[in-house]
This record gives C-alpha cells, sequence and structure tokens, in this order.
C-alpha cells in the first residue's frame, strides 16, 4: 500500500450516522440490496454486476445509484444482525427507502458528492466517512 | 424540523415506546432530506415478509406488538413470500412457514389488515389527487403519485410501520410541490398494446435515468392507456429507474397539458422512443440453449382483466408437460376469478395461481429453481424480469400471448 495519490475531500450533500473507516467497495453501476445482494452471505450476487462476488461485510460500498425495491428498510436491519452488513453505503444519488433502511439498521449513509469519487478512489483503498462534516477522505490508497 | 405539540408529546413517549421509536425514525430520516415538519397521512401500505424480514425484523415486529403498538390509520400489507396452500407442493421451508404466520399474528395485533397484495390500488383504496399516504412496494407509489395524484414517498416496511403508528410522515420528496414536476420528456412515437411493451418503455427510460428524482414526462401516447398498462409501465419504471413518479400528457391527472407537466419549466432532456427501440428490449433477451420451461405472470400481482385474458388464452389448451406457468394474484382476485370461471381454465390447463403472493419474493425460490431445473424464466413483466435476477434466473421479457405460446410448446415462435 502507499500514498501517492492524491487525497482531495469529497464534499457530500446528505448525510446520516457515525463517523466510520474501511475498505472501500466502488462501482459505476447502481445497487439494490433485493436484486444484487444475497443477504445471507453478503456477497454481491447478481450476475453481471460490476462487483459480482465481493464481499459487503465491513466494506464502504461507494455506488451511483439506488436502484429499485422496498426491501432495503427490513434488509439493512437483517444484514446488520447478521454481521454482514457493510459500515457506510455512499451514494450519489439515492431514494428514501435506502435511507429510511440505513437508519433503522443503525448505518452510516451518504448522498451526492462535490467531485466524481471514481477518479481517485478505488475498492481497497481505505476511507473515512464522516457524516457530521459531511466528508469523505482517502485515508489509504492501494497500488 | 418543527413539530407539533402531539408530535412533541410522541416524541417523550406519551403514547407509547412505540410511537416514540416511530417518530424518531421518521424524524431522522426527514432530517437527512431536509423536512421541515411532519405531514398526516390517511393510509399506509407496508411490506412484511420473513423473506424480507428475517429472524431479526420478526423480533422487531414482536417486540412492537408485545409493546401495544397498534396502528392509527389503516394500514395494509404487501404480497408476501408464502401462499400457506402451496408450501409443500412448491418445497417451501415449512419452519419458514410457520414464522410467516406467527409474523402475521403480530401484525394483526397491531391492527395492520394482512391483505397481502401489490395491487393495493386497484383493489382496496384509491387515494385522491394530493392526499397524503405511506405505500409501500415501489409499483404502488409510483402509480399512487401519477395515476391519481396522490402523495407518498417509497416507505420501506419499518418506515410504512411507522407511519402507520404515528399517523404521518415527514414532508419531503413527492410530498412537495417542487418534486413533482415533470423533469425530462419522453416522445412515445410508438403505439404500445401488450403490457410487455408498456413495460419495455418502462426499462428504457428507466434503466437510462436512475434517479429517484427524476421525473419523465411521457408526450404523444396515441391510445389511452388503461390502469393495468399504466400498472405495467409504473412498476418497470420504479423498478429499472428508481423512479416515483411520472407524468402522461392528456392522461395523469397532474399533465393536462405538456407545459402543466413541467410546471413551466423547460425539460432538462428530451428523448424519444420509436418501435425500433421496444423491439430492440425484446431482442436483448435470450434463452442462452436452456429449456424454456418457465412461464410467469407476476410482479405485480394479476388483476381480474388480467385473469380473465390469461384465462381466455389457455381456455382448452394444454402447458406442455415438463413445463411450468404460475399466475400471482391477490385473495379478492382469486376469489372473483374463481366465482368467474376464470381460474377453473387456468388451472385446467395446467396453470398454477398462487394467491397473497409475488412470485420473486417466493421463500426459497432460489432452491425452488434449482430442483425444478429452471435456467429461463419467461415473463410478460419488464420488473420482473429485471428484479429476480439476484436469483439467478436468466429472463426472457415476452407479450403476453408469446409468453402462453411458449407455455404450450416449449419454443419462441
Amino acid at each position: 500500500m502507499n500514498t501517492k495519490r492524491s487525497a482531495p475531500l469529497i464534499k457530500v450533500r446528505r448525510a446520516y450516522g457515525v463517523v466510520v473507516e474501511g475498505e472501500v467497495l466502488i462501482s459505476n453501476e447502481g445497487f439494490s440490496p433485493r436484486y444484487d445482494l444475497d443477504r445471507w452471505t453478503g456477497l454481491i450476487s447478481r450476475p453481471g454486476h460490476a462487483l459480482e462476488g465481493h464481499n459487503l461485510k465491513d466494506k464502504i460500498l461507494i455506488t451511483p445509484s439506488a436502484k429499485g425495491g422496498i426491501a432495503a428498510g427490513w434488509a439493512f436491519y437483517d444484514i446488520r444482525h447478521k454481521d454482514i452488513a457493510p459500515r457506510a453505503f455512499v451514494f450519489g444519488v439515492t431514494n428514501p427507502v435506502m435511507v429510511q433502511g440505513a437508519v433503522f439498521a443503525g448505518i452510516t449513509i451518504t448522498e451526492g458528492w462535490s467531485r466524481w469519487p471514481h477518479d481517485w478512489i478505488k475498492t481497497g483503498d481505505i476511507v473515512r466517512v464522516d457524516p457530521i462534516k459531511k466528508t469523505i477522505r482517502l485515508l489509504t490508497a492501494v497500488t | 424540523m418543527r413539530l407539533t405539540s402531539e408530535e412533541k408529546k410522541m416524541l417523550r413517549g406519551g403514547n407509547g415506546v412505540a410511537a416514540k421509536e416511530a417518530l424518531e425514525l421518521q424524524i431522522e430520516v426527514g432530517k437527512f432530506f431536509g423536512a421541515k415538519r411532519l405531514v398526516p397521512v390517511s393510509n399506509v401500505h407496508m411490506m412484511g415478509d420473513i423473506e424480507v424480514m428475517g429472524d431479526s425484523g420478526k423480533a422487531f415486529l414482536e417486540r412492537m406488538a408485545a409493546s401495544g403498538a397498534s396502528c392509527s390509520v389503516p394500514t395494509t400489507t404487501n404480497a408476501r413470500c408464502i401462499d400457506f396452500e402451496y408450501v409443500a407442493r412448491l418445497g417451501q421451508h415449512p419452519d419458514e412457514a410457520a414464522k410467516e404466520k406467527q409474523l402475521i399474528a403480530y401484525l394483526r395485533k397491531m391492527d395492520v389488515i394482512t391483505a397481502d397484495t401489490c395491487i393495493n390500488y386497484q383493489t382496496l383504496y384509491q387515494p385522491h389527487k394530493d392526499e397524503h399516504v405511506a405505500w409501500g412496494d415501489t409499483g404502488t407509489v409510483i402509480y399512487a403519485n401519477s395515476v391519481f395524484g396522490a402523495r407518498s414517498n417509497f416507505e420501506a416496511g419499518p418506515a410504512a410501520l411507522a407511519a402507520g403508528i404515528s399517523g404521518r410522515v415527514a414532508e419531503y420528496g413527492f410530498h412537495l410541490d417542487q418534486h413533482r414536476r415533470g423533469t425530462f420528456q419522453v416522445d412515445v412515437n410508438v403505439a404500445l398494446e401488450d403490457y410487455a411493451d408498456w413495460g419495455a418503455l418502462g426499462k428504457l427510460v428507466g434503466e437510462s435515468h436512475q434517479d429517484y428524482f427524476a421525473v419523465p414526462v411521457f408526450n404523444g401516447v396515441k391510445r389511452r392507456p388503461s390502469a393495468d398498462q399504466l400498472k405495467h409501465l409504473g412498476a418497470s419504471l420504479a423498478s429499472y429507474g428508481s423512479m416515483g413518479m411520472f407524468h402522461m400528457v392528456g392522461v395523469t391527472p397532474d399533465a393536462p397539458t405538456l407545459r402543466a407537466a413541467f410546471g413551466g419549466a423547460k425539460p432538462a432532456e428530451k428523448i424519444a422512443v420509436t418501435r425500433r427501440d421496444i423491439e430492440r428490449v425484446y431482442a436483448s433477451y435470450g434463452a442462452k440453449n436452456n429449456p424454456l420451461n418457465l412461464v410467469v405472470f407476476s410482479g405485480p400481482q394479476q388483476s381480474l382483466f388480467e385473469m380473465k385474458n390469461l384465462a381466455a388464452l389457455l381456455d382448452g389448451q394444454k402447458i406442455r408437460s415438463g413445463s411450468h406457468l404460475f399466475v400471482t394474484t391477490s385473495n379478492g382476485v382469486k376469489s372473483a376469478a374463481r366465482a368467474l370461471g376464470y381460474l377453473e381454465k387456468i388451472e385446467s390447463a395446467g396453470g398454477i395461481v398462487l394467491e397473497g403472493v409475488c412470485f420473486y419474493i417466493l421463500q426459497n425460490i432460489a432452491q425452488i429453481r434449482v430442483r425444478n431445473g429452471w435456467s429461463n424464466l419467461v415473463t410478460n413483466s419488464a420488473k420482473l424480469a429485471n428484479i429476480i435476477g439476484a436469483h439467478k434466473f436468466n429472463t426472457l421479457l415476452r407479450r403476453t400471448e408469446e409468453c402462453i405460446h411458449i407455455a404450450l410448446t416449449g419454443e419462441e415462435s
């Protein structure tokens, strides 16, 4: 690991939860806990999803959009209790279901970003998500 | 957020612990979206079944019911994951069925009406223009906002239950005029007929504009769509695009004119959909050299009119040996279909009609798929074609008559 990449701050528009740090899973594809996730293992299971085969547990999921469904409300609570939840959801745009589900489950969630994070954050990087300051900071970059 | 004296009392626990927790959740979500106040709702529709809730959600409901929680406004349930008459036949787990029964008992104790339907807007309750409701299942919400002109956000299970208990929701999103105006224009340069055509339109528009706050305005629709056609369009837009509202000029109540649909503003974007675009959607699906042995009419549940049509198409026919045809609908529609003879025609042909469920949320569906040797799933529902991918089905969206042809022959025409 190194920290050669510059580490500008991303400002997020909306946020809920506690400050968390963790390893990033980042995708250009939207996310749904109903369509994309195996809620028994934490694996992204939908064939062809950009993150297929990755496990959400303890990760910071950075994804541009929320897809579909009402299921997130119970699903986030369910994966939290199965100990396979991510530490934070970082959405470009989200919908109320994701927010309701994250608040109900006590998982940090943010929406909107001041710059496109995919330009400087990669899967495997370590970031800090601070819902109070509404920022995302790159802590450690993978090579 | 500005709270009324009644809401302040709730927050202090004056109306019980359940109302306090409900309001705390609603206020946190409201703060996230910048809501300034809460607004009363007249009707709530919630999702709550063991497949999506799991043991933790069931334990939550048990605790809430034991605390004396009770809904203060009429609250109904969405489709669930088990039709108790078919547990053994489908190979569902009896322990999960028992949990589902417990879960239903908890909901009823809280005065939830366990109607188990995702077409409440067709069968249970039709809100009037500008009426605030709190509905779950995205298809119900987009229908309420768009076709009735009512006001609802997507309300996930625990959020909807909170609304049922508190009798209100935070005022953000589609409860506010500013989010209900059209944001982009879709010129519909094709006459759409089958439900699958309307779903294909929803896929084209939703998939390319995934944003809850994007509100497409359909312009130039050649023929007034039926309620069922709007149902398939809305369900598809919500599924592919996470959208909660659309306008259709000359059809939906907030869009008497194109200008009115945009609230006088200019559309940010204009796109057009042609016959070629729709056919391209169908062409994008293929059988991948696996058998076409499963046809499903579900997602949303079938209306009585759809049941009548299926009965006519299957009358005197036989589903191909080794193939399966499933239909899901509500208890009320199935009862009416039985009385009218539609059910007998579908079942005589070999179709299986499940009530109170939706196919994609069936408990154990991934294992049911493997056990039956299903790979492909043929459907006229664009929503179902999208949503069931997590269970590793390869889906084919086809028009209704083509779906029936495949069920009868095992082949595409």
